[in-house]
Order: C-alpha cells, then structure tokens, then sequence
C-alpha cells in the first residue's frame, strides 16, 4: 500500500505553477479564495445532507411528547408538555415484552454466531483438506440472495421440528442466516495472523482445538470484536425472520415478538387506537440501544462493514 | 498427529455446517423443488404440475406489475445513491484541499461521516414507522408540514404521499437512498483513503482542477468499490419487502394504491401467507433467485474494467 513519504515541499499552496485556461482554477494567488467558495459550496450540501439525516429522527423524538391531537394538527408544532409517562405506557404496552424477547435471543444467537463462524473460519482458512475450497463456496454463497426467497420451506422445516414460535428455533435460524459473512469475514482474518505463534504452540505439545481456544482466538480479537457488533446490529434489526417465524401457532399460545416485529404491530393496532406517542417512544426505546452501541463504535462498525464489501 | 488433524476439522465443521445445510441451502434447494407443485402449504398431500406455476406467473398481471416495479427501483436506487455518495466521499475526503497543504477532507469529515452512516444501523422497521409520520396525509406529516409552511401545498389539498399511484415508488425509493447514502460514503471514502497521496499531487503538480482530479484520477481507482456497491444495491433492490409490506396500503402485505406500491415480495408473500399457495410462491422465488443472480452477473461483466493496481 501507500509508502510513508516526507511531504514534498511543493505542495504548499501558492508555489504550485498553475495551468492557464483551466476553468476552475483562476491563477496562482488566488488559491485561498477559490478554495473559500469551494468550500461554501461543498459544506452548504454537506450540512444540507446532516440536516435530512437528523431532522426527521428528532422530530419524530419530539413528537413522543405531544398528544395525539398535536400530532394530527401542525408538523411543526412544539411539545407542550414534557413528560416522560409515555415512555413508561410504550414499555407497558409491549416494548418491554419484545426489548427482552430481543434480549433473550441474541444471548444466545450473537456468541453461538461467532463461535460457529470462527471454528468454520478458521479451519477453512489454516488447514489443508480436499474440499476445502468447496465448503468455502458453499458458506459463502449463502449471503447472496435475499432471505425471504427460501422463506417457504424454512417456516415448514421450523414447522416440522415443532419450533415455530419458539427462542431455541429462532435462535438457530438467526446463527444459520448470520454465518456466510461471519466466515468470509473471519476467514481472511485469520489468514492475516502470523503462523509462527501457531507453530511455536504445536511444538510446545499444545493440541488443535487448544491452540484454537488459547492462542488463535486471542489474538483475532479485533476481527472478532467488529463482526460481532455487525452481528449483533444485524440480528437486532432482522425483520422478516421473526415476522414469519416468531407467530402463536395456536390461539392459546404467548406471543413472543421481536421489537421490530413489535414496533410494526404496534402502529398497525395504533392505526386504530389512535395513540400514536406511544408508538414514538416506541420507537425512541427501540433506537436507544443501538445509538448507544453506534456511537462507542462507530470506528469498529464503518471499518467492519467496508471491510466485508471490500475484496 | 495427521489423524487427529481431521478428526479436529471434522469436529470444527459439523455444527456450522450442519446447521448452516438445514435452514440455509436445503430451504433454497427446497424452494426450486416445490415451485413445481401445487402445494398449499396446509395439506401434506401436493402433486408435481411441472411448470405450470410458472406460466400462471406470467399470465399473472399483478406478479408483472411487481417484476416491472423491482427493475425500476433496480436502475434507480443504485445510480441515486451511488452517484450522491460519491459526491460526498469526495467532498469529505479531497474537497477541502485549498489550505496549506496536499489534499485532505473538508473541515469536520470525521463528524459528517459518523451523521451519515447512522441510519445504516437503524432497523428498517423504525424507518418504516419514522417514515410513515414523515409521509403522513395530512398537516401533521413532516412532508406536508413543511410544503405548508412554505407556501408550496395548499393546506385544504395536501399531497397523499403513500396514497398516490404515481408517488407510492419514489417514496419508497427515497427512503432507501436515505438509508443508504452514509454506507457507501464510509465505503467509497475508504477506498479513496487507501489511493496514494503521491498520485492527487502529481495531478495537482500538472494543473488538474477538482473536477478533473475526481474523473481523471478518483472514479477510476476507485472503480472496485463502485461496483461492489452496484451488486450490494441491486439486492437491496430485489428486495424492499419491510418498506413496502408495511407502508403502502392494502391488505396482505400491502402493495397499494391498486398495486402501484408492490415489489416482488409483497406479491409472494401474500400468495404465501394469505392465499397458502406455497408452491406458486416457491415459483416467484425461483424467479427472483434467478433474476438476482442474473444481476450480479451482468454487473461484475459491464463494469469490469482493467484493474489499477497502486
């Protein structure tokens, strides 16, 4: 990649022989302006874009606290009343169920994803084995196509198994769908780290599965870290695989939704209902977690996810 | 020791594997196998019809109106979102070179970039609910509020957003650049990053405005990435089943106003759910495999280009 080289003491503004005629660039001297208008033009549709971006989640927060007949009237109205009971009425009214419905799946889902993704991983990328290619491919593949188009068959197998509606089944399917980009991830991870510690501990007497565990793991710590957040966002924002498979199957039995399977049944009852404050802190809960996972992140999250897309 | 060497990959592969066979690749396989059925779901009792899914699937006005749809939002969605964050990856990244040294972002990159991205983690079903309010029919929405306020819709006859025929897909569509834009801003910005420096100041060196510098120098080097990006958004584009199932109007996975709002997936997912023709389903799902596979093959052949190794 790119060599460390001193900066070249050309590249001070001024000293640079300008072309004549070139359209944007007046003439040698002028340079700080014509970067001062750029600049104007430039940060006018950056701001521009940052204002999209957040004026509709905050208004959408701010209308949490409005009444219903507020929200009816202007977009623009501001809150009168700042109070906090709406946020208690929407975890009353099933937030609180699906937060910890969530909560309980992805206990389990996000560290059996990874521990899955990483044994598969790393075998496929450190040991020689006829096939290995294949079942590479094989794993890989599976995070081309949309989720929904096996959607038929997976909701009858589930069926078949008797675990439509439940955690445990759920859980599977979630580790199942998550394990393509674990293992194209984790693979070229573990295809960067140094054979030489390997080595050292197969000679110090340490087995296959304990050098897995103590020595390999350890050091893929980074790699684990962002794949993890990608797959606890991941399985957190899944919609479709609750919204088929996570319904009563019989009229006595609980429902056990996910929240944003949660948050979508509740707007559609709220249609009705007309209490559509509590549907916005709804929402507010349900994005809370993840604006909190976000900004501790970020950094792990933007180069997690460029480095999947990225050959 | 060579033993024990297989018996530990056998042992590492299983559960993955095992899993990953049973609800991941045996449910496509299974789909292919039922298309050609008659199945309902409900009975266990089905018979093989050969392809006769498949012509009802093209007799079928409503499935067409969807396909066509899905092609549409195939073209747009990609080129819109690529081409704006495009235009801020390299405002972000090489927009802000004016001052004393070299090339670098503009002020305040690092905080537009963490803006941007953040609706890349929020669940599409909150942007369905945050988009709703903002499409809202009345004076209440965000849309219409401001339209409003600015004088530019009359408050007696607001725009019906969702309810248009001709708006319901636009909609839909700008919901997902939204979504979208700050992916590939982070994902075309670490490309540009990994572009040595040396070559923006050679261009720079020879008189290169910023323009010229963006097509001459940027988009070629940076063609890769454009292209992983066009394959990730024509999936995302085949698919669109949270936004359009829970936002147009209609029952059974929405699709309205009079199916001017349906997608592919809305379309096989009441043919699923609410008419139980699980094996006419199967068939819209074969369809859409082989359409997604057809994209991602044409993509990575027209966009090939000489590589440009730095």
């Amino acid at each position: 990649m790119s060599t460390p080289i001193k900066e070249p003491a050309l590249t001070t503004g001024d000293s640079i022989p300008r072309q004549r005629g070139s359209k944007r660039t007046p003439g040698p001297g002028d340079r700080r302006t014509e970067g001062l208008t750029l600049n104007v033009f430039s940060h006018g549709f950056l701001i521009l874009w940052a204002v999209l971006i957040i004026l509709p989640l905050l208004w959408l927060l701010l209308s949490a606290f409005k009444t219903d007949a507020q929200i009816g009237g202007s977009a623009l109205g501001w809150p009168t009343s700042w109070s906090f009971d709406v946020f208690g009425r929407a975890w009353d009214k099933g937030i609180g169920d699906y937060f910890t419905n969530t909560l309980i799946v992805l206990a389990f889902s996000v560290p059996l994803t990874m521990l899955f993704g990483a044994m598969a991983a790393y075998v496929l990328a450190r040991y020689e084995f006829p096939g290995n290619r294949l079942v590479y491919y094989f794993f890989v593949s599976g995070a081309m196509f949309p989720v929904f188009l096996a959607l038929v068959p997976l909701f009858f197998t589930l069926q078949r198994f008797a675990m439509l509606n439940t955690y445990q089944g759920l859980i599977l399917v979630y580790v199942a769908y998550s394990l393509p980009f674990t293992v194209f991830f984790m693979h070229s991870f573990f295809r960067t780290l140094p054979t030489a510690i390997h080595e050292a501990a197969v000679i110090d007497g340490a087995s296959h599965t304990r050098v897995f565990f103590q020595v390999m793991m350890p050091m893929a710590k980074p790699g684990l870290l962002s794949i993890g957040i990608f797959n606890v966002l991941g399985q957190w924002n899944q919609y479709i695989l609750p919204s088929v498979l996570m319904q009563p199957q019989t009229s006595g039995e609980s429902e056990k939704y996910m929240l944003t399977q949660g948050l979508i049944q509740l707007q559609q009852q709220q249609g009705y209902a007309t209490d559509l404050p509590v549907l916005f802190a709804g929402v507010a809960i349900a994005m809370l977690p993840m604006l909190v996972v976000y900004l501790s992140f970020q950094r792990q999250i933007q180069a997690g996810l460029t480095a999947g897309t990225m050959k | 020791m060579r033993k024990g060497q297989n018996r530990f990959i056998a042992g590492f592969l299983l559960a993955p594997l095992t899993l990953y066979l049973i609800f991941v690749i045996w449910p496509y396989i299974q789909t292919v196998g039922y298309s050609f059925t008659n199945w309902t779901g409900q009975s266990p009792v089905f018979d093989f019809v050969g392809l006769d899914n498949y012509t009802e699937l093209f007799r079928d006005d409503v499935f067409r109106t969807a396909l066509w749809h899905n092609i549409l939002l195939l073209v747009f969605i990609p080129v819109v979102t690529i081409l704006i964050a495009l235009f801020f990856a390299f405002m972000v990244n090489v927009g802000g070179r004016s001052a004393a040294g070299g090339v670098h972002g503009v002020r305040g990159s690092g905080f537009y970039k963490i803006i941007y991205f953040f609706p890349q983690v929020l669940s599409l079903a909150i942007l369905a609910v945050l988009f709703q309010a903002v499409y809202r029919s009345d004076q209440g929405g965000l849309l219409n509020g401001l339209l409003m306020k600015m004088g530019l819709v009359d408050a007696n006859s607001p725009i019906e957003w969702m309810n248009d025929p001709d708006l319901v897909l636009w909609c839909l569509m700008v919901i997902i650049v939204w979504h979208g834009v700050g992916f590939y801003l982070v994902l075309f910005s670490a490309a540009m990053q990994s572009i040595p420096k040396e070559i923006y100041e050679a261009a720079l060196l020879d008189g290169a405005g910023r323009a010229q510098t963006f097509f001459r120098v940027t988009l070629p080097l940076l063609w890769d990435s454009v292209q992983t990006a066009w394959v990730y958004l024509g999936i995302v584009a085949m698919d669109m089943f949270v936004l359009a199932s829970t936002m147009t109007p209609g029952t059974g996975f929405g699709g309205g106003p009079d199916h001017h709002g349906e997608v592919m997936a809305t379309v096989l997912m009441r043919n699923f759910l609410y008419f139980g023709k699980s094996g006419y389903a199967c068939a819209m799902g074969v369809v859409m495999l082989i359409l997604t596979m057809i994209i991602s093959v044409i993509t990575l052949r027209a966009t090939r280009r000489e590589r440009i190794e730095f």
